[in-house]
């Protein structure tokens, strides 16, 4: 079958298929963003985007995904190194600690801000209901994505 | 960089802030790039050839003596390459900080449900766990003791038999004379709190990966906010030197004081895989497996009295505080010591008797969490004197104001507050004019009966002793080794713990040097290229890494001083350190520039920095002393409303005033005070590590329920800064005091709100009858 990752498009055969989709992804391609801390979907840290949708993917297999395109944390930046905006804005509101839960609520908010460019306060705050984090108290992360939004009313087809 | 080492204190602050958003730094640390990119590699993401897999093996006992361990079909199950016991250790099995009670692997016993028996490597992760469920233990099961104060009776089997009790610790305060105090009283008042076990919920689980180099030496990565304990807990399992183990630091994803001896534990047992099958060996723990079997914080019961007179005095308390260690010491005399220092929360007392007891009982092991044994009393204490005021007829917050700590006071335990700012005053008003306080208590609902929805708002303080305090050694190294070209390699040994502390030791040499931070590299730490700088907890890092920096500095800038001074004129030690140059009265030269002439001069510039924590004491005795070298003040408050049908809280608005000496990284303070709110109002209201017959119930995070997004209210942080002259740069604590004050401000509140008080943790307040 057919996966597209970050738009690299790979042939996936044999055993692969039969591997969780997080696994696939950190142990044969080595995109490691992606973590493991539940294996059971309730804390997100996982996340990667499937069609844009957020998807926690530790409970899904490679096999029932065929023809799907992939977006990880990996896939965000541009390819040069610059950080895509709501990367940046991570960085800006000081939304990141110790980092694990961080690929993971970045991708949750870029799906939520593609279909929601001008979101409120609330509407943030509920986007990433699916996502733990227990450093931060999920205030800078919500004022991260708030301060992001205005680049997605911009239209901009991003990643 | 504009800063300058003739700028200090608050002044610096103010500046640096400048500079930040000048820069669009104010939230600037080393490693979010990596992080939000996912490059940052934590230890599941490290890969090495050939690399084996383990995992652990538990049994269904929670007290058993061991009699056997059957591991033939789990060796010969497919892809199986070795099964570990106790009887394959060549070191020692003994291990602990303070009593050294810890098996690594059971040997005699099963003392609680998460003791391991054995380690099973295989080729893949998969097959050591499908191999795991073939490893059976025959044992003698042992009465099962679950309950502290039964462990306490006479006549209950031991835990620990070489220790003759099942009490693991005893403190105690006693200042004045409580049975006079209680004389002078008018209203005395006795209550009985209950608190709950508490997991750490770090959202990395634990893992290691070990492997043996050529030269012998184990070679350890791993999730844990100690190096330095890992370092020795593997070498004694092992049966090495301290210098036949390096530890090499690796981004860690949360600790909040979890990973300490849980995590040494896995490395150990990863390190002994890799000896013994002379291949890397990667060991990364389920959820399910690390809230079984990692320790957790401290359970309490305690029963308080406290005696007032009708002006507004406390003139006595009398509390026993009694907390569950679990099966295993950890550091329960720690953390039920500052319990005991704390006893009476920022409240000056002049009559106290408190007794604490540690106790071992067959319960998962508790330990070092966030907070330290001050999250327990401050619930106790922040509601006694609330209770107290409201049966005197005074109000709550005269009341406090009254009794606390000032200037110039004297503790419980007779240290005199007067080498800092006593600041408990100063955040207390912060907090209420930014909240309303007083306009909004006014509208607290107080259970009427004719509101389906109550509003109540409350609020807590505390003060907090600093660092280990008379706890432990306390003292910390820094190394700047700069190159011939000017860029700077920094070591520090304190570990970035996710908080952003090589951040902070970068901004803070960034200051020293006059140098920009991108000048600047953090070293990846090793336990092999610095001195033991002990454990980054206590909310010690900023203040112990800060404190080192600027003592190698110091040491650095007397080697520049004689080399660069007859270049740029004057004498060496009044050259200025200015955005990239060094400034004589004659000339200036770039930093780089002058870096070169050093290497010329064959004058390595490299710093050297140590930083020994002032001096503190203690009369365990007597149970007085100077217990800490320096304070912190805080003081938060909520509002929030319960719905009287639904018994559903909603918060809504929570406010936070701490004093930090100073804010070196103010974006990354900011993210300390947020990230403890949540953490303490999990604690208040969600979190309760479940227990059924000495099994844990929840294991993973869809019933062990943390914070969410929807679960907090939108937060303020107010920064306080106070320049602290015991301190090297001023600053002081933060991680821990943020974590203390949310359960007794939202019992508070949900007081004000029902009109209904909370004894037990987590609160009930849905559960309640009203």
């Amino acid at each position: 079958m057919k996966l597209t990752v970050n738009k690299k498009e790979y042939t996936v055969e044999g055993a692969a298929l039969e591997k969780r989709l997080v696994d696939f992804l950190r142990d044969d391609l080595d995109l490691t963003g992606a973590k493991n801390a539940c294996d059971i979907g309730a804390c997100g840290a996982c996340t990667v985007l499937v069609n844009d949708q957020a998807t926690k993917i530790c409970p899904r297999y490679v096999k029932e995904l065929d023809g799907a395109s992939i977006t990880t944390i990996e896939g965000m930046a541009s390819p040069d190194g610059t950080l895509h905006p709501l990367q940046q804005a991570f960085l800006d509101a000081g939304a990141v600690q110790c980092g694990f839960c961080t690929p993971g609520m970045v991708l949750t908010a870029h799906a939520f801000l593609l279909k929601h460019p001008s979101p409120t306060r609330d509407q943030i705050r509920r986007s990433i209901y699916g996502n733990l984090c227990r450093c931060t108290g999920y205030q800078q992360i919500i004022n991260a994505i708030e301060s992001a939004a205005p680049f997605y009313q911009q239209g901009q087809q991003v990643t | 960089m504009r800063l300058t080492r003739t700028l200090s204190g608050a002044e610096a602050s103010k500046e640096v802030l400048a500079y930040y958003e000048e820069k669009s730094m104010k939230n600037w640390r080393n490693d979010a790039y990596a992080k939000v990119t996912g490059k940052a590699k934590f230890t599941d993401d490290l890969k090495f050839a050939n690399v084996l897999h383990a995992v652990p093996v538990y049994s269904d006992y929670v007290h058993a003596e061991l009699i056997s361990i059957q591991s033939d079909a789990a060796a010969k199950a497919e892809g199986v390459v070795r099964v570990i016991t106790a009887k394959d250790i060549p070191g020692s099995n003994r291990h602990g900080q303070i009593v050294r009670d810890l098996r690594i692997l059971a040997d005699d016993r099963i003392r609680y449900n998460g003791d391991v028996v054995a380690i099973v490597v295989a080729n893949t992760r998969e097959q050591a766990m499908r191999a795991a469920a073939l490893v059976t233990v025959e044992a003698r099961e042992l009465p099962v003791l679950l309950d502290p104060e039964k462990a306490l009776e006479p006549g209950a089997i031991l835990i620990h038999e070489e220790l003759g009790t099942n009490v693991i610790n005893t403190h105690k305060v006693r200042r004045g004379d409580v049975d006079a105090g209680f004389k002078q009283c008018d209203l005395i008042l006795e209550q009985k709190f209950e608190t709950q076990f508490v997991e750490h919920a770090y959202m990395e689980t634990e893992a290691s990966v070990c492997r043996e180099r050529p030269d012998g030496v184990m070679e350890v990565y791993g999730s844990m906010q100690h190096p330095f304990s890992t370092r020795r807990f593997v070498s004694q399992f092992l049966g090495v030197t301290l210098a036949d183990v390096e530890v090499i630091g690796t981004p860690l994803g949360g600790g909040f004081g979890g990973k300490d001896d849980t995590a040494a534990i896995v490395c150990a047992r990863t390190a002994l895989a890799a000896k013994l099958t002379g291949r890397p060996v990667k060991m990364m723990y389920k959820r399910i497996w690390s809230m079984r079997e990692s320790y957790k914080r401290h359970p309490y019961r305690v029963y308080y009295k406290m005696g007032v007179s009708k002006d507004g005095i406390i003139r006595a308390v009398q509390t026993k505080i009694i907390a569950d260690g679990g099966a295993y010491c950890s550091v329960t005399p720690w953390v039920t010591w500052r319990s005991t220092v704390q006893c009476c929360g920022p409240y000056v007392v002049e009559n106290v008797k408190c007794d604490t007891v540690g106790v071992y009982t067959n319960n998962v092991f508790t330990g070092a969490m966030r907070g330290f044994g001050s999250p327990q009393m401050n619930f106790v204490v922040e509601q006694m004197v609330e209770m107290a005021a409201e049966k005197l007829g005074m109000d709550p917050i005269a009341f406090r104001r009254k009794n606390m700590v000032r200037q110039g006071s004297v503790t419980i335990t007779g240290q005199k507050l007067d080498n800092h700012a006593v600041a408990m005053e100063q955040v207390l008003d912060a907090v209420m004019k930014e909240i309303k306080y007083d306009e909004k208590i006014a509208k607290a609902s107080h259970g009427a009966k004719d509101k389906d929805e109550w509003y109540g708002i409350g609020l807590a303080m505390s003060y907090r002793g600093v660092s280990l305090g008379a706890e432990g050694v306390d003292l910390c190294a820094a190394i700047i080794n700069v190159q011939s070209d000017g860029s700077v390699l920094l070591d520090v040994g304190v570990h970035e713990n996710g908080q952003g502390s090589e951040s902070v030791m970068m901004l803070l040499l960034a200051e020293e040097l006059g140098i920009d931070v991108e000048h600047i590299r953090y070293r990846r730490s090793s336990t092999s290229t610095i001195p033991d700088s002990g454990t980054t907890v206590a909310s010690r890092g900023t203040i112990m890494g800060g404190g080192a920096v600027k003592m190698a500095a110091k040491e650095l800038k007397t080697k520049i001083g004689p080399v660069i001074a007859p270049i740029v004129g004057g004498a060496p030690e009044q050259l200025r350190y200015e955005k990239n140059e060094i400034i004589g009265t004659t000339g200036k030269i770039s930093f780089d520039a002058a870096m070169t002439e050093m290497f010329r001069a064959r004058v390595f510039p490299h710093g050297y920095g140590l930083y020994q924590a002032p001096k503190v004491s203690w009369d365990e005795e007597h149970g007085q002393g100077d217990a800490y070298f320096t304070w912190v003040y805080g003081c938060q408050a909520i509002e929030l409303t319960m719905n009287k049908v639904t018994g559903k809280v909603k918060l809504l608005n929570a406010v936070a005033a701490h004093d930090v000496g100073r804010a070196i990284n103010p974006g990354m303070v900011e993210g300390q005070f947020f990230g403890g709110m949540a953490m303490g109002i999990g604690y208040a209201l969600h979190e309760e590590v479940k227990m059924k017959d000495g099994k844990i119930v929840n294991t993973n995070f869809n019933t062990y329920r943390i914070p969410r997004s929807m679960d907090l209210p939108e937060m303020k942080a107010i920064i306080v800064e106070n320049n602290d002259a015991t301190t090297p740069t001023g600053a002081k604590s933060l991680g821990e005091p943020t974590n203390e004050l949310m359960a007794p401000a939202i019992a508070n509140a949900l007081y004000h709100a029902t009109g209904v008080r909370q004894f037990v943790l987590p609160m009930q307040h849905g559960k309640k009858k009203t």
